[in-house]
């Protein structure tokens, strides 16, 4: 198109027909420069996200193997990360148990109640007030709260359940905004129809909008717990900073703080043994253990990221097929 | 049974019921969950807010010795101060140089994407954007000190001159001795706020009507002249509200950029030499002080700092988005 307005322009009869030429082929040349460089960033992300899973795949290799993960913990030099793995997992089961349920409730009143107007109306904007607060604290600031709420005034200490309901607070936001999205993302018609069947609100709200927002639900889940599963300002003073100690799995007793099934015990994640290690600079392998560590960690990601697309793929397949 | 027939009134009916009947018991704990978000708010400011006065309240520090420069808890030390300016200046230097490398890189790829990427270009660099996101700080951190931090120290070892030809030299910068330095920090900072700064800016994109696009086109603009003249200025508060959400995440994270700027409570001095932020300094002293000692209470009133910092950005995005609307 701009080639034929720059020939009109530089035709026959102008006066100056090669200075408008000029003009047309750089403004030309200035809208290929941008294209470029506008692909330039796309390809400097994949160029560095790239970059980093190959860089922590090379460091990873030759030491992370099963003795990496399951050695023996007291060795320092081997690694043994299980426990703090364990650790990891342990605390986003017991942050996720109270987050999801409250957070899609959460999402619930503000998708399908939550009104525009009135008191009820002034009632939402402070909720997100609320929920964009929250999410804007850093996280530090949160993991300092738990520490003065669960850990000294509660006098829970530094235990699993400190950390975890810190973890809740700092995610709940997010847990409700994309529940939120989620449901909102189910058309009004499935509404009106249940609505219109004589199911009341919550009928509807019960059997036709959660199964279908169930994909979308997953989702957010699902990138909540990458979210919490790699956090470690939060849990640096509320769950505690320990090394890697032998677990008894078959101990069941959850008041025993010896018991890994326990939320009253202290529980060193392995981002915050990942600090730790740094910031003590300790052990001639230190490195390595980071290095694989920090490649577990990538991993895991990973496997949320892919996990949240192909489980929301194929649900949302099967229930829009059903 | 009785619930179904009350959505099958009339809606002459419906006016007449009571408050009370209108609100069901599901109704009353969905809202629960969603104003909880309220409770949390309340309790993490009150206790913040009393554990940042201790400071001035029961340790007897003058409120304007906060913006002195000199940093010495120690109470055995002969001068103590609780000057807390070299952190807020390095939180504040820090994030300014992480913004300015990070906001032309965040908005050009989100133009790339709502402008330029075919579908199959977006279907691979939003993914990667997403797991950019779900990368821990720690290990941002140990990329920081593994990678770069090394990288700094050897290239730019000695002192660098910059000038021109001719003059000469204008400015000296002190070499990166280490390599951790405030430009370390500002650019483990400025990769890991290109998620925030991108999808918030992606949004105020795809949010303009195509109209405008076709409009300008159909005079004969090139698709840079619509972006430059139309599409930028259209999306411009959305891109302001981006910035200061990467603002925010930039001067809160505390690991990451703790791993990688040296942490020396002066005020910066240069790009090149260590810094200290309020989040580093929290994180390095807080399990080495006592509860209820100054040195402590200092760093409370330093995670209050933070916290006013935040609370201001959320109302500043709040006010940006309103005079939207009102445009």
């Amino acid at each position: 198109m701009t080639a034929v307005a720059s020939r009109a322009a530089g035709g026959p009869g102008d006066s100056k027909p090669s200075l408008k030429g000029k003009a047309a082929r750089g403004s030309i040349l200035a809208d290929k420069a941008a294209t470029v460089v506008l692909w330039g960033t796309g390809v400097l992300v994949l160029a560095i996200l790239g970059g980093i899973i190959v860089h922590f795949a090379m460091a990873a290799w030759g030491v992370v193997s099963l003795n990496f993960v399951f050695g023996d913990p007291s060795d320092t030099n081997l690694g043994g990360v299980f426990p703090v793995l364990w650790n990891s997992i342990y605390m986003l089961g017991l942050t996720m148990l109270i987050a999801v349920p409250v957070g899609i409730l959460g999402g619930i009143y503000m998708a399908e109640y939550a009104r525009e107007t009135g008191i009820l109306g002034k009632l939402t904007t402070t909720i997100r007030f609320a929920e964009e607060a929250i999410s804007s604290v850093p996280s530090i600031v949160v993991g300092l709260f738990g520490l003065i709420l669960f850990v000294d005034n509660f006098k829970w200490g530094f235990t699993a359940l400190s950390g975890a309901l810190a973890l809740t607070f700092f995610n709940l936001p997010l847990m409700t905004r994309l529940a939120e999205q989620a449901l909102r993302a189910v058309p009004q018609d499935e509404r009106s129809a249940s609505l219109a069947l004589g199911a009341t609100k919550w009928q509807t709200i019960r059997h036709v909008v959660l199964p279908l927002a169930i994909p979308g639900l997953i989702t957010g889940v699902i990138l909540t717990a990458g979210r919490v599963f790699g956090e470690a300002a939060v849990l640096l003073f509320t769950s505690g900073i320990g090394t890697p100690a032998h677990y008894n799995f078959m101990n069941f007793d959850l008041t025993s703080p010896a018991s890994p099934w326990s939320p009253l015990r202290p529980a060193t994640t392995l981002s915050v043994y990942i600090w730790k290690l740094n910031s003590e600079g300790l052990g001639a392998f230190k490195n390595q253990i980071v290095d694989g560590s920090a490649a577990i960690l990538i991993s895991m990601v990973l496997i949320f990221n892919l996990g949240a697309r192909l489980l929301g793929r194929v649900l949302s397949r099967r229930l829009t097929a059903a | 049974m009785a619930q179904m027939t009350t959505a099958y009134h009339a809606p002459g009916l419906r006016a007449k019921r009571s408050f009370m009947n209108r609100i069901d018991a599901p109704q009353i704990v969905v809202l629960a969950a969603a104003a909880s978000m309220i409770f949390i708010v309340a309790l993490l400011l009150a206790f913040i807010a009393w554990q940042g006065i201790q400071l001035f309240v029961k340790d007897g520090v003058p409120v304007s010795q906060i913006f002195s420069s000199t940093w010495q808890p120690d109470m055995t030390s002969p001068n103590v101060s609780f000057g807390l300016l070299p952190f807020i200046a390095g939180t504040v230097f820090v994030t300014v140089v992480a913004l300015l490398i990070s906001t032309p890189v965040s908005v050009g790829l989100a133009l790339f994407l709502s402008e330029v990427a075919p579908q199959w270009a977006r279907a691979i660099v939003q993914p990667a954007l997403e797991i950019f996101v779900g990368i821990p700080s720690v290990v941002w951190g140990w990329l920081g000190i593994t990678i770069l931090v090394p990288f700094l120290s050897s290239t730019f070892g000695s002192d660098i001159n910059l000038g021109l030809p001719v003059v000469g030299t204008l400015i000296t910068i002190p070499g990166f001795l280490t390599g951790f330095s405030w430009l370390a920090g500002s650019l483990v900072l400025s990769i890991m706020i290109v998620p925030t700064i991108t999808s918030v800016s992606y949004d105020a994109f795809r949010a303009i009507p195509q109209e405008l696009r076709t409009g300008s086109l159909a005079l004969g603009t090139t698709r840079w002249q619509t972006i430059r003249h139309v599409l930028i200025p259209s999306a411009l508060t959305g891109v302001l509200t981006a910035v200061v959400l990467g603002m925010t995440r930039a001067a809160g994270e505390a690991l990451a950029v703790q791993m990688v700027i040296g942490n020396s409570p002066s005020m910066p001095a240069a790009i090149s030499q260590p810094v200290t932020t309020l989040t580093s300094q929290i994180t390095l002293d807080m399990g080495n002080t006592v509860f209820g000692e100054p040195w402590q209470d200092a760093l409370w009133t330093m995670s209050l700092v933070l916290l006013i910092i935040s609370i201001t950005s959320v109302v500043l995005v709040r006010l940006i988005n309103k005079r939207r609307m009102g445009a």
